[in-house]
């Protein structure tokens, strides 16, 4: 399989990516160089396979549904570009 | 006097307890050689000497009362992937701007708890993606090996190119790596260093910047394999905080130093002699054998049939997990923002600006395999690959192999700016080859240096263990060592 220009844009905007023209043109190529390599996999046998999930056999632990964190705003807003009282500034959303 | 900045964490660790130096000491002769170095090798992209002094004063305080930890006074640089509080922390990225985060890793955290001084964040390749640390934002990383009579300047390997050019040039004692692919033992191979990927699972994965969550593994970059083993020991834990950090004590690694291999069931697979791969990495696998061979250890010849499908599944694994781990940087909660006419149109310029080429390539490849229509044909059909992978892995052992030994690297450090390298990513992604298998089926590997290519510069070999085996590779790595000898760079840089 491989991918036109319009694709990549596609992806890229889903991707939330800004892509000018000019780079849409250049990464449609290199990614193409890479999807065809993976290509090799439709090689594999692959029938009757099950997925790998976790590479380590470990019960997924669990822990207590407790509040053991939290009152920490200040600094949990700290490293934002923009913030108020507390909370992250954005561009408008609502009108 | 002896130039302490070349002495082993586990010669400094006597000397501090003997009061031969103290730790200020050590510490200063550290900063002083980063200082004549960092503009020449670029590794370090934040230095912290008050607070490496602070921490070097607190130790000695420590160690005159004789309640030190394991590492107390060893100065050590940490890979900027790693979260340390109140520090640089960017992951070498654009998009981290500014970033200080409010609290530490796992992996640091029990470093200072044991003692360890630090002395700065080290330079990678952005988000931990690519192999010759060209990527970060911050520059280049210089290998401190040159060919002999060529000024060339070479890779130190990647991602974490800081942390080994750090090691093999005395900037640090040590060194903190990440590994996704192969980006602690291919940057060792490269510097003649040696680096430990433990088991998924081992090092807990707690405030370390994630990249590819299901193969993020942290481990040591050092001078020797004891260094390694010694601070392994450290860095690993169990962490209530990472559910996929294991339930395991943590062994005395060091302990399988000086132990005898013989009688251990070596694999060696055919599948990792590669089409086109120089003489030399077979010449060295070879005296690998035969120095193993010579130590006792019974090698046998073991079939790894879906090697060469490692690199390609990981190519849709890594990038998956990348784009949805990469979503997070929006440019709202930390880091750089980039305004725009709406809150998409920001986000949009925000990453656009903020990530640069191999991360957005990446980025990219990773949500066009997730997304609708292609996930089965992709990622499902990686993850049944990958399986098989392990398979492989896991017949070896059934049949009593105790550690597979093959090549680190198909080749010994590369140019900067190799044009051929750089005209087609898929070339640059195949220094992985040998590495990437291990990160699929979550197993340990450790790349020790075992020889000097004709042009003078280091090769390393890599030997795979069984999941939480470290120990063996430690015992089997030191064998390989004291066979080699350690092996030094020319010092050009000062």
């Amino acid at each position: 399989m491989s991918v036109d220009t319009e694709t990549v844009k596609r992806v890229a905007r889903l991707a939330r990516i800004k892509v000018s023209e000019d780079e849409a043109t250049r990464m449609t190529g290199e990614l193409n160089a890479i999807l065809g390599f993976v290509e090799q996999l439709d090689e594999v046998n692959i029938d009757g396979v099950e997925p790998l999930t976790s590479v380590v056999e470990q019960t997924m632990k669990k822990r207590e549904d407790g509040v053991t964190d939290g009152s920490k705003a200040a600094k949990i807003v700290q490293n934002a570009p923009a913030s108020e009282d507390n909370f992250f500034m954005v561009p408008k959303v609502v009108e | 006097m002896t130039d302490l900045t070349k002495l082993t964490i586990a010669d400094a660790r006597d000397g501090l307890k003997n009061k031969d130096y103290t730790s200020l000491e050590l510490t200063d002769a550290f900063l002083g050689n980063i200082e004549k170095a960092n503009d020449k090798l670029n590794a370090y992209v934040a230095v912290t000497a008050d607070k490496a002094r602070n921490m070097a004063k607190a130790s000695d305080e420590k160690l005159g009362n004789g309640t030190g930890g394991a590492l107390e006074g060893i100065p050590l640089g940490v890979k900027d992937l790693f979260a340390t509080e109140g520090v640089h922390t960017q992951a070498c990225s654009h998009i981290l701007d500014g970033f200080k985060p409010t609290y530490e890793s796992t992996v640091t955290a029990n470093l200072w708890a044991d003692g360890a001084v630090m002395l700065g964040k080290l330079n990678m390749d952005e988000f931990a993606m690519g192999s010759s640390n060209e990527t970060s934002y911050y520059g280049n990383v210089i290998n401190p090996w040159r060919k002999a009579g060529s000024n060339q300047e070479l890779v130190p390997g990647g991602s974490s190119g800081g942390s080994a050019s750090a090691v093999a040039a005395h900037l640090c004692m040590g060194a903190t790596a990440t590994d996704t692919g192969g980006s602690i033992r291919q940057p060792a191979a490269f510097t003649g260093t040696v680096g430990i990927k433990p088991t998924y699972g081992r090092c807990s994965r707690w405030g370390t910047v994630a990249f590819a969550s299901s193969l993020d593994q942290a481990g040591p970059i050092a001078q020797t394999v004891r260094d390694s083993a010694i601070l392994l020991k450290s860095m690993a834990s169990v962490d209530p905080k990472d559910t996929t950090s294991v339930d395991l004590p943590v062994p005395d690694y060091e302990a399988a130093i000086g132990q005898s291999v013989k009688g251990l069931k070596i694999g060696i697979p055919a599948e990792y002699r590669m089409d086109g791969m120089p003489e030399e990495i077979n010449t060295l696998w070879q005296k690998g054998i035969d120095w193993l061979k010579d130590a006792g250890a019974e090698i046998v010849d073991i079939a790894m049939p879906h090697t060469k499908y490692a690199l390609p599944a990981y190519y849709i694994v890594a990038p998956a997990e990348a784009s949805s781990n990469l979503a997070r940087y929006d440019g709202v909660r930390y880091g750089l923002r980039v305004p725009g006419k709406d809150i998409v149109d920001m986000y949009e310029n925000t990453r656009a600006e903020g990530f640069g080429d191999e991360v957005k390539r990446r980025i990219l490849i990773g949500t066009y395999v997730l997304s609708a229509g292609y996930y089965d044909a992709y990622y499902l059909k990686a993850q049944k690959v990958r399986t098989l992978i392990k398979r492989d892995f896991d017949l070896a052992w059934e049949n009593g192999v105790d550690a597979i030994l093959t090549p680190a690297t198909p080749s010994a450090a590369f140019g900067v700016a190799d044009q051929d390298l750089h005209s087609d990513p898929v070339k640059m992604y195949l220094n992985d080859i040998f590495t990437v298998t291990v990160n699929m089926a979550g197993l340990p590997g450790i790349a020790v240096p075992a020889g000097l290519d004709n042009s003078g510069l280091p090769l390393g070999l890599q030997l795979i263990g069984k999941p939480f085996d470290e120990a063996t590779l430690f015992q089997i790595g030191q064998v390989i060592e004291d066979a080699a000898g350690r092996f030094e760079p020319d010092n050009w840089w000062g």
